[in-house]
């Protein structure tokens, strides 16, 4: 095993792009990270993708093949592999990039997420993401992921007190890191009042809880450690990439308030990559609603269980704070495209390290990691990034 | 010799039902709708009224204000999302109703809430060519929305007929200028009794472009400024959109004003920008340019420039206003609007 680099990134914007097609948004992804890493399309020697839903989303399936044809990388017969484990696709294909470059199979590989979700409208949209929990036992019965994690915040609250406003601080400081970020989906500034008095959606969680339906694209590009240096002045290293598998449906888990996937990824990335969680300066999140980061921040123990809500709602997840949370807005502000969020994560982690991440530039930050869901816990992928 | 409207006449079904009332239904809360939407209530039609008693009734508005009779009318197109029949005109149960009959062209038009305005320029065009002395442009509508959908709370009904010719014109038709793609935003198959709708999308690439493309045209057409005009009507699917779409271009919320009538008539689709536009001649005077804009689903607008002449003082107050229309309203309970809505299937 050898060890890996990022030496480029490209991320479109995020939001309801309909003026854009899937085709548009992967190009336009995979062109701004070979750019970024001044490499052409020849260079590239495997594709891993991303994408959770195109079947359902725009009817297209074999997409593995059709963007490797619309990138350009057909001439080299380049392999490109498709991805999915539901919102954390864009992890795994991460990790799998890693894994091909670490295991020296290839020397370049481009790894990216895509999702194109404003295609359909949104009925559609919630049963292709229903798809993510167990069609047979969850979705069938009428659980929707709203519902489902409601269910865990209902428990949240009631085990360790998490309040309404714990929550809502969730997306109050996700918006305010979104609003630096040119990239996020939504831009605005929202108050805890604004959350709270929000349309219903699952009791307890209201609209302003959820993440939205996105569309957007991210890529990164892989290369051997040993050779970075020849791509970028910034290289930023993959200290682990752990990933961790449990039951698909809620039911069946342990707890209700804890994802114990996260807790065995996170273990296995700290030992891989012999850290401790002090040591990580900034991290990207599965907010996919409000209680499912403040889990995330439990589950990763950056915070003690049942502290994740009054850690929030103190301040200490903001830009500025003990640990900043989110920096690109998260889920909730900067968007989720289900396949391509696990790429952003890690687009918004290379910008940390590298110092480029503007109004939202966490200071001096040397050691990022990203945490990817998929559905209710049954996928979770941690990466740990290293200048 | 100018081309222009001769006379007109609107008509709104007399029940209306709250925003607060809908949302007790279905548990939205009626203030953030009411601010979002910008609309506080919106007229029912009454069981036995349809888009085709409702043209007829602004038809006869139109002749009764002007004193021309229905066989001066050589042409009748009806604009309308919700004709009563699939196959069979509402423009023929029109032109009987009126004694325009038998030797007068007639068809029933559809262009989403724009159709009425197509139907003027039908006319228009019929006129200047001098195929018609008269002929009588109607956009009307039973606004369907279904049950629990945005656009219940919206949703109306009325119509506004308008006659165009070329003697004793009350405004004329300076120019015209419309701006169409096929851009599927909003639509009912054949069969199906609510539309569809693709939810935001209805907004930035439905109406947001067309309206602003297609004002933006006339206002490039007619080498005009939107100071040049005293009153501009845009379509009003809600209270938001038509404000959104006066700041961009830079008229004045003074200018719009008086042809904005969404807030208490609700959203009468093809009937939207034509009522507008008849509260607007219901006050204006001598010389007064009046600048409209429609929109039509699937999609499309039509811009129009008039100037008001002297001629509109006989004709004022010859037939009900707007504001009257809208005054002295029935409310309604929503199980009585969904009796009048045919809502409930017996």
């Amino acid at each position: 095993m050898r060890d890996v680099a990022i030496v480029g990134i490209g991320c479109t914007k995020f939001g309801e792009m309909w003026d854009k097609s899937f085709r548009d948004l992967f190009i336009e992804a995979g062109l701004m990270a070979l750019e970024d890493a001044g490499m052409s399309g020849a260079d590239v020697e495997a594709l891993y993708g991303g994408n959770m839903s195109s079947g359902v989303f725009i009817e297209q399936e074999h997409v593995g093949a059709l963007i490797a044809d619309y990138s350009g990388l057909i001439s080299n017969s380049v392999p490109s592999t498709r991805v999915e484990a539901a919102c954390a696709s864009g992890g795994l294909a991460l990790r799998s990039g890693i894994i091909a470059v670490a295991s020296e199979y290839h020397d370049i590989v481009i790894s990216a997420g895509i999702e194109k979700m404003t295609d359909v409208g949104p009925e559609k949209a919630m049963d292709a993401l229903a798809a993510a929990s167990d069609r047979e036992w969850e979705a069938a019965l009428g659980a929707t992921f709203p519902g489902l994690y409601a269910m865990m915040a209902r428990a949240h609250m009631d085990e360790f007190g998490t309040t309404r406003e714990q929550l809502a601080q969730v997306a109050v400081k996700n918006h305010y890191h979104g609003s630096m970020n040119p990239k996020a989906q939504f831009r605005n500034t929202i108050t805890i009042d604004a959350v709270i008095s929000s349309p219903l959606v699952a009791d307890p969680l209201r609209l302003f809880d959820c993440s939205p339906i996105t569309d957007g694209a991210a890529a990164v590009i892989l290369v051997p450690a040993e050779r970075a240096r020849e791509f970028t002045d910034t290289p930023i290293y993959v200290k682990a990439a752990a990933q961790a598998s449990d039951t698909i449906s809620l039911h069946d888990r342990r707890s209700l308030t804890s994802i114990d996937a996260t807790r065995i990824a996170a273990d296995r990335a700290f030992k891989t990559a012999r850290l401790q969680r002090s040591n990580i300066d900034v991290a990207e999140v599965h907010d996919c609603f409000t209680i499912a980061e403040i889990m995330a921040i439990e589950d990763l123990a950056f915070f003690e269980k049942g502290r994740g809500g009054p850690a929030t709602l103190a301040g200490e997840t903001a830009i500025g704070g003990k640990i900043p949370i989110n920096t690109s807005g998260g889920l909730k502000a900067c968007g989720h495209p289900v396949g391509a969020t696990g790429i952003k994560q890690a687009v918004e982690i290379v910008e940390q390290l590298r110092g480029t991440a503007g109004k939202r530039q966490v200071e001096g930050a040397e050691v990022g990691l990203t945490h990817n869901v998929g559905g209710t816990g049954g996928t979770v992928v941690v990466h740990i990034l290293a200048r | 010799m100018s081309i222009g409207i001769t006379t007109y006449g609107a008509y709104i079904p007399r029940y209306r039902i709250t925003v607060e009332e809908i949302a007790r239904v279905w548990g939205d809360n009626a203030n953030d709708i009411k601010k979002g939407l910008r609309v506080l209530e919106k007229s029912v039609p009454d069981r036995d009224e349809d888009t085709a008693t409702i043209a007829v009734e602004a038809a006869r508005s139109a002749l009764r204000r002007s004193g021309l009779a229905g066989a001066d009318i050589g042409a009748i197109y009806v604009g309308s999302e919700s004709h009563p029949y699939a196959v069979k005109p509402t423009a023929t149960i029109v032109a009987e109703a009126i004694r325009a009959t038998p030797e007068l062209m007639a068809a029933d038009y559809e262009f989403a809430c724009k159709a009425g305005t197509a139907a003027l320029q039908t006319c228009l065009g019929l006129v200047a060519a001098d195929y018609i002395k008269y002929g009588m442009a109607i956009g009307a509508d039973t606004a369907q929305g279904a049950p629990a959908d945005a656009l219940e709370y919206t949703a109306a009904a009325g119509g506004a007929a308008y006659v165009v010719g070329k003697n004793h014109v009350i405004a004329e038709i300076e120019d015209t200028y419309s701006f169409t793609t096929d851009t599927f935003d909003f639509w009912r198959r054949e069969g199906q009794q609510y539309p569809k709708h693709g939810g935001r999308f209805t907004g930035e690439p439905g109406y947001f472009k067309h309206v602003l493309a297609g004002a933006r045209g006339l206002l490039h057409k007619t080498h005009s400024k939107p100071e040049d005009f005293d009153f501009a009507v845009f379509h009003q699917p809600n209270g938001k959109f038509p404000r959104t779409v006066a700041s961009t271009l830079g008229f004045s919320p003074q200018q719009v004003k008086q042809g904005l009538v969404v807030e208490k008539l609700g959203n009468a689709y093809a009937g939207s920008s034509l009522i507008g536009l008849a509260s607007v001649l219901d006050v204006a005077e001598p010389g007064s340019r009046i600048f409209m804009t429609s929109f039509g689903s699937g999609a499309g607008s039509d811009s129009f420039t008039f100037r008001v002449t002297e001629e509109i003082g006989t004709m004022q107050g010859q037939a009900p206003t707007v504001a009257e229309l809208l005054a002295a309203p029935i409310y309604l309970d929503y199980a009585i609007y969904a009796k009048h809505k045919n809502k409930i299937i017996l």
